[in-house]
């Protein structure tokens, strides 16, 4: 869709970068025009107008102006500032968490709605409560199905036989399951418990659209290293986010229940 | 027709390289200095030279000091069961310029910031838990990162991490503006936000 000179979308503000004295240059995930950086001109000045609405992790309608290389935000007004994802570390740590994936694993400039939908709608799950890594997990297999990365979670990969419950391998190479007969000849295959691909099965059916079920810690969290490794290796690079999800939850394991 | 002489450009490009300054204003600095007398240039630079040396960090609180350690960490007036966190040494000139602080500060450097890959290591976390462990005078600790989502992160992180010390653990009130920098604000609002801090 071209972009004309002026205009208004909505958006969830991924990361900002400081730029010159005042200034900073917004990473955005627009519902129009899919992921695009914009020069917020003096919004790191206290009077700014704009500062507070474009913060990470706020759904902002923003008003751009198209530049030749980057965007200039005219405008911004918060639609959703997700306080409570604000104000409690973990859900911070996790927000940051869906955040780098999006920027990492999108085009600039490349238009998907389900994806922004998909975004805020994960930031919303968030904010309503619901288990922050499982969260985490549905979104990591919204963004690969969106992308054109939708893991094989069916059938074996290598012999099309269907997936009986049982000791069954995941190939982040492959990018998908492989029966327990061909795991053993893919070397990059690691294990999967029933639960977990149980789990992983639900969320990629339900795409979003109810909310999280509740599992055990380990199904989640094997879940959500599962499709980590899966992201890692198709983006080539180490995400840096899970790093401080863990440290925040070693904080207060700390400090007991 | 385009000339590029090398001593110049050096400079342009130092200054261009700092903070808060972009191609233009490096420019301009750099003209100003080749038209200026001599004097100028020299005493600069023998300053910048002088600075490095003699300017160091405080082991306490990790503050810009030329004695070690600073005149706040030794000062008797200055009460030490009160810990103030910032980000930044130039947030301190602007807690002192309130003058309703009187305890000690911790300065970290920075914040969390894991986009950018700013961990909890990169900071001075870990000497802040340090010098809180063991037999501390610290009793308060008081929060004051800048009210954005790094600032945010990273007090909500340092609670969680203090909390187990037996320590009261508190925020500055959030009378400043959301997204801003401490810096940047004035007087009667931090001493506002100062003054109405609340259990974290
Ligand atoms: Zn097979
Ligand atoms: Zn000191």
């Amino acid at each position: 869709m071209a972009r004309p000179r002026l205009y208004r979308t909505p958006a969830v503000v991924l990361k900002r970068m400081d730029l010159g004295e005042a200034d900073r240059i917004i990473t955005l995930y627009t519902r129009l025009h899919g992921k695009l950086r914009a020069v917020g001109k003096g919004v790191r000045r206290t009077t700014s107008r704009s500062a507070g609405h474009l913060e990470p992790f706020t759904l902002v309608d923003v008003l751009l102006a198209t530049g030749r290389e980057l965007e200039v935000v005219s405008q911004a007004d918060t639609i959703s500032a997700f306080r409570r994802v604000r104000e409690d570390v973990n859900l911070t740590s996790h927000a940051y968490y869906l955040a780098e994936l999006t920027d990492l694993l999108t085009e600039d400039r490349s238009e998907n709605q389900g994806l922004f939908l998909a975004l805020a709608g994960s930031l919303e799950a968030l904010e309503e409560g619901e288990d922050p890594r499982t969260v985490v997990v549905s979104y990591q297999l919204q963004l690969l199905s969106v992308l054109g990365y939708r893991p094989q979670l069916r059938e074996c990969l290598r012999c099309t036989a269907p997936i009986e419950p049982g000791t069954n391998q995941f190939s982040a190479h492959l990018g998908g399951v492989v029966c327990s007969r061909c795991g053993s000849m893919e070397a990059s295959a690691r294990p999967i418990q029933t639960d977990v691909l149980k789990l992983l099965r639900h969320l990629q059916q339900a795409a979003g659209t109810t909310r999280v079920p509740s599992v055990p810690e380990a199904v989640s969290r094997d879940a959500e290293l599962l499709m980590r490794d899966y992201a890692e290796q198709i983006v080539e690079k180490h995400l840096r986010t899970p790093a401080l999800i863990a440290r925040v939850q070693q904080a207060t394991g700390a400090a007991g229940p | 027709m385009q000339v590029t002489i090398e001593p110049i450009s050096k400079v342009v490009e130092a200054f261009a390289s700092l903070p808060g300054i972009g191609p233009k204003t490096a420019q301009r600095l750099t003209y100003f200095l080749l038209r200026a007398p001599e004097e100028t240039a020299r005493s600069l630079a023998e300053a910048i030279t002088e600075m490095k040396g003699a300017v160091r960090f405080c082991t306490l609180c990790w503050t810009i000091t030329d004695v070690e350690p600073c005149m706040i960490c030794t000062s008797p007036a200055r009460d030490q069961a009160m810990l103030c966190v910032v980000e930044e040494p130039l947030d301190i000139l602007a807690l002192e310029r309130t003058r309703v602080f009187k305890g000690v500060y911790h300065v970290l450097h920075g914040a969390l910031d894991p986009l950018h890959g700013i961990s909890v290591d990169d900071l001075k976390i870990p000497q802040l838990l340090r010098r809180l462990e063991g037999e501390s005078p610290v009793r308060e600790v008081i929060l004051a990162t800048n009210p954005n989502v790094e600032g945010d992160a990273t007090a909500g992180y340092l609670e969680r991490l203090l909390r187990p010390l037996g320590l009261q653990v508190t925020r500055i009130a959030r009378g400043l503006p959301v997204g801003g920098d401490l810096e940047y604000a004035d007087e009667v609002t931090l001493a506002r936000a100062l003054e109405g801090r609340r259990s974290a």
